[in-house]
C-alpha cells in the first residue's frame, strides 16, 4: 500500500531529514513510526501526502509511483487519503459540521450523502450532537477527534497521522490510539507518527524506529 | 449538477455574508470602485445629452440668400417661387425686409436707433431647405443660387455643426480611452482586495489543498468574491450617476426653457444600466482572476 524504496530527503539548506529509508506497508497493516523528534517521521508523512517531494528514491503510494503524479493531479491523490495533524487544522470559522463536511464537498458529494458520511464519522470519533459546534468551543482532544472524523469521512483507504496525540493528556491519548485500532480492525491501513512510547507500549502493532533519518529497527510490538 | 449548482449557492452566500462582516472595509472598497465606474460612465451620460442636443438642430443644414438691396421685392418674392420649384430644394421661407424690419423692430429693443436710420437697411432674405437624402445637395444648391445676379451672398450654417459634431466625436474618443484606464483601475482594485483576502485566508487555503481541493475549488469562492465587489460597485455607480441628474436636472430644464427648449438631461437607459451591471460584475471577476492566478499558488501546505 505504502512503499519507500531509499528515500533520500533534502531540505534547501543542506540538511537530511531522511537518509536512506526503505519499508512497505501493506493493505489493512497498522503500524507506528517512532523516534525522537527530528529524526524524520514527519518527513515521511509529508512525502506521503506530496507536501514534499523526495530528493531520491522511490515513494509508492497505492502502487502510484508519487514522483509520476503532477501537481495538477495533487488534489485528486489527497482525496484518496486520510490525514491527520498534529496541530488539528481546523477552520475555526465553521462548524464541526461543515469541518468534517470539506473533503466530502470537494470530492462533489451530494447533501444527503455529507450528511450521512459526516453523521457517521462524528459517530465513530464519539462526537455526534456537535455537529453545530464552532470547534473553538470544543477541547483539544474533542478538536483532534475532529480532526480525525474529517480524515474518516471520505472514507480513504489509508489513514495517516502526524502525532495525533502530541497534545493530549494520557487517557484522551489512549483513547484515541483505541480508535485508530479499531479503524484497522475493518480494514484501513494506518501509519502514526508519535514518539510517545508508552502510549503504544501494549499495542502489538508493528513499529519502524526512525533514527537520524535511518530506519534502524522494524517490527512487532509487545504481545 | 444540482450539487454544482449548489456549491455556487453556497459560494455566493458566503461572499455576500464575508462583505457583511466588515462594512466599513467593504463599503471603502465599494465606493473606489463606484466611482472608477461613474465617472467614465457619467461623462458618456454627459456627452449623449450633447450629442442629442445637437441633434435638434437639424435644420442647421438650412441656409440663407441675401438678395441684393436694390432688387425689388416682386422679384425677390418671384425668384423664391423659382427657387421653391427645384427638385433638390424641400421647401422655402421668404421673409421680405419690410416684416423683417417691423420684426427687428419689436423683437431687439433698438426701434428708436432703426427709426434714426434712413431707409430699411435689411435685404429680402430666403430661408432654403435642401432636400434630403441623394437629391439634397446642400453645396450644389448654394452654388447654384450664388450666381444668380440677384444674390448679394449665401450664408450656409453647417460650418459650425460639422465643429461641434467633431468636437463631440473627440470627447467620445476621450470618454473612451477614460472608460478603458478606469476599467483596468477597477480591475486592479479588485485584484488588490481579492490578494489581501487570499493573504488572510491563507490558513484555510492551506487546509482545503490538504484534503484534496483542487485549484478551481479554492478559487471558486475568490471569484465571487470578485464579482460581488464589481456588482456592489456598478449599483453605486449607477446610484451616483442618477442622484447626479437628478440634482442637475431642474437647473438644467430652467437654463434651457431660456432658450424656448423643453430639453431635459436623459439619463441611463435600461439597456445601458444592464451594460454597467455587466460590465462592473465582468471587471471584478477579472481582477478576481488575476489575483488568484498570482496568489493562491504561493499558498502551500507546510
Amino acid at each position: 500500500m505504502i512503499r519507500f524504496e531509499n528515500v533520500h530527503k533534502r531540505y534547501p539548506g543542506g540538511r537530511d531529514a531522511l537518509a536512506g529509508v526503505t519499508f512497505s506497508l501493506e493493505r489493512g497493516e497498522l503500524a507506528f513510526l517512532t523516534g525522537p523528534s527530528g529524526a524524520g517521521k514527519s518527513t515521511v508523512l509529508r512525502l506521503i501526502a506530496l507536501i514534499e517531494r523526495p530528493t531520491r528514491g522511490t515513494v509508492l503510494v497505492n502502487d502510484q509511483n508519487t514522483a509520476r503524479i503532477p501537481r495538477r493531479r495533487i488534489p485528486g491523490f489527497r482525496q484518496r487519503l486520510g490525514v491527520v495533524f498534529q496541530d488539528h487544522k481546523l477552520l475555526y470559522d465553521r462548524s464541526v459540521f461543515d469541518n468534517v463536511a470539506l473533503p466530502l464537498v470537494i470530492a462533489g458529494a451530494g447533501r444527503r450523502e455529507i450528511e450521512k458520511r459526516v453523521r457517521a464519522a462524528l459517530d465513530q470519533v464519539g462526537l455526534l450532537g456537535r455537529e453545530a459546534s464552532p470547534p473553538i468551543t470544543l477541547s483539544t482532544g474533542e478538536q483532534q477527534r475532529v480532526g480525525i472524523a474529517r480524515a474518516l469521512a471520505p472514507r480513504p483507504d489509508v489513514l495517516i497521522a502526524d502525532e495525533p496525540t502530541g497534545n493530549l493528556d494520557p487517557a484522551l491519548s489512549a483513547e484515541i490510539m483505541q480508535l485508530f485500532a479499531r479503524f484497522n480492525e475493518v480494514g484501513v491501513t494506518l501509519l502514526i507518527a508519535t514518539h510517545d512510547l508508552e502510549l503504544i507500549e501494549h499495542m502489538p502493532h508493528r513499529r519502524l524506529r526512525l533514527v537520524a533519518g535511518r530506519i534502524e529497527s522494524d517490527g512487532a510490538g509487545a504481545h | 449538477m444540482r450539487r454544482y449548482l449548489d456549491l455556487h449557492r453556497q459560494n455566493l452566500v458566503d461572499a455576500v455574508r464575508r462583505l457583511g462582516r466588515q462594512p466599513v472595509a467593504t463599503l471603502l472598497t465599494v465606493l473606489v470602485i463606484a466611482i472608477a465606474i461613474a465617472l467614465p460612465a457619467g461623462l458618456r451620460v454627459l456627452v449623449n445629452n450633447l450629442a442629442s442636443l445637437s441633434g435638434g438642430w437639424q435644420s442647421a443644414a438650412d441656409f440663407t440668400v441675401y438678395f441684393k438691396r436694390d432688387v425689388p421685392t416682386e422679384r425677390a418674392r418671384a425668384l423664391s417661387r423659382e427657387v421653391a420649384a427645384r427638385a433638390d430644394v424641400a421647401g422655402v421661407q421668404f421673409i421680405d425686409r419690410a416684416a423683417a424690419l417691423e420684426e427687428f423692430r419689436t423683437r431687439s429693443g433698438f426701434g428708436a436707433a432703426l427709426d434714426a436710420l434712413e431707409g430699411n437697411p435689411l435685404p429680402d432674405t430666403l430661408v432654403v431647405r435642401p432636400a434630403s437624402g441623394a437629391a439634397g445637395d446642400v453645396e450644389g444648391v448654394a452654388a447654384a443660387l450664388r450666381k444668380l445676379p440677384e444674390t448679394d451672398l449665401v450664408q450656409l450654417d453647417t460650418q459650425w455643426v460639422a465643429r461641434l459634431r467633431a468636437m463631440l466625436a473627440l470627447a467620445r474618443r476621450i470618454v473612451d480611452l477614460a472608460t478603458a484606464l478606469l476599467a483596468i483601475a477597477v480591475a486592479i482594485v479588485v485584484g488588490n482586495t481579492i490578494r489581501l483576502e487570499i493573504q488572510s485566508r491563507s490558513a484555510e487555503i492551506e487546509i482545503t489543498k490538504l484534503v484534496g481541493g483542487t485549484d478551481g475549488f479554492i478559487r471558486r469562492p475568490f471569484l465571487y468574491l470578485g464579482v460581488c465587489y464589481g456588482l456592489a460597485g456598478a449599483v453605486l455607480a449607477w446610484a451616483l450617476i442618477f442622484g447626479t441628474l437628478a440634482a442637475l436636472g431642474p437647473p438644467v430644464r430652467a437654463l434651457a426653457s431660456l432658450y424656448d427648449s423643453r430639453f431635459a438631461l436623459a439619463g441611463l437607459s435600461l439597456r445601458e444600466t444592464g451594460v454597467l451591471l455587466a460590465a462592473g460584475a465582468a471587471l471584478g471577476w477579472a481582477g478576481a482572476i488575476l489575483a488568484t492566478a498570482r496568489h493562491l499558488r504561493a499558498v502551500e501546505p507546510r
